[in-house]
């Protein structure tokens, strides 16, 4: 099971506005806490999300220790045709976690 | 009797006055040390460069008082049209206390259809936040937003 949700209109009438919404399970640690023993815990963060409508990247974001738990992220895109959205987090020691969704345009 | 009532009264009064004074140092003492603005100035300079931003256009939905700072949910949106030749670049929010300056950087183009994005951050200190939208005439434009944080998110301590 994938660690990411999406919810994207399984279908839309053509040009209309959609709004995507996704989260993704991280712990976005932000390398500023520490142990009771004084030690910093080190940072663990998710550093960009993108998203590409049938191939075309279409919104991207820079992602700091600021951006809560559970990155939670929405925008909008104008449905253009009948295709598949591709979701991806990249992140600190390697994070990769990708995730897609697909669409009818009408 | 009456005198030495008077007199301690006036002793009590001249000490509660140096006390007060001495309580007020430390106040302005501690000014300096919380100085990230300057850091905020840095990373928006980083983003807009010598442009002048202008306010308007962009709104920033954060909500004014937050209990715990660990998750705030935030909503910026720009006014425009968004047509392939009159539309929203990019959207950067900041804050000014936080250990780092960025809450988030966010890259659209025409065919978002609408400039708007939600998403949660960490606020670590009751603060401003500035949200800054890049439009695809090179103009920026901004909005300012306080926020006043109750329990701060990033300080505490692992068990």
């Amino acid at each position: 099971m994938t660690a990411a949700l999406i919810n994207v209109p399984k279908k839309a009438k053509r040009g209309d506005v959609i709004e995507i919404k996704t989260l993704v399970s991280h712990i976005m640690e932000t390398g500023y806490r520490h142990t009771t023993s004084g030690k910093i815990v080190p940072r663990d963060i998710i550093t960009s999300f993108a998203c590409r409508y049938n191939g075309e990247q279409i919104f991207r974001a820079d992602l700091f220790p600021a951006t809560a738990a559970n990155p939670f992220i929405s925008f909008f895109t104008v449905a253009t045709e009948s295709g598949k959205f591709d979701f991806e987090w990249i992140g600190d020691n390697g994070f990769s976690e990708t995730a897609s969704a697909s669409i009818t345009v009408e | 009797m009456q005198g030495q009532r008077a007199s301690t009264r006036r002793r009590f009064l001249r000490l509660a006055g140096s006390a007060a004074a001495v309580g007020a140092l430390p106040i302005v003492s501690m000014r300096p040390v919380e100085a990230t603005p300057e850091t905020m100035a840095t990373a928006i300079r980083a983003v807009v460069g010598g442009a002048q931003v202008q306010t308007g256009k962009v709104k920033l939905d954060i909500p004014p008082l937050v209990e715990n700072g660990n998750s705030v949910p935030m909503t910026v949106s720009v006014t425009s049209p968004m047509t392939s030749t009159d539309y929203v670049k990019s959207i950067h929010v900041f804050n000014e206390k936080n250990p780092q300056p960025n809450l988030g950087n966010f890259y659209l183009g025409p065919r978002a259809g609408r400039a708007q994005v939600s998403t949660r951050v960490r606020l670590a200190d009751s603060q401003k936040i500035i949200a800054i939208a890049r439009l695809s005439d090179g103009s920026f434009w901004s909005v300012t937003a306080e926020v006043v944080v109750t329990l701060a998110a990033c300080t505490e301590e692992v068990i």
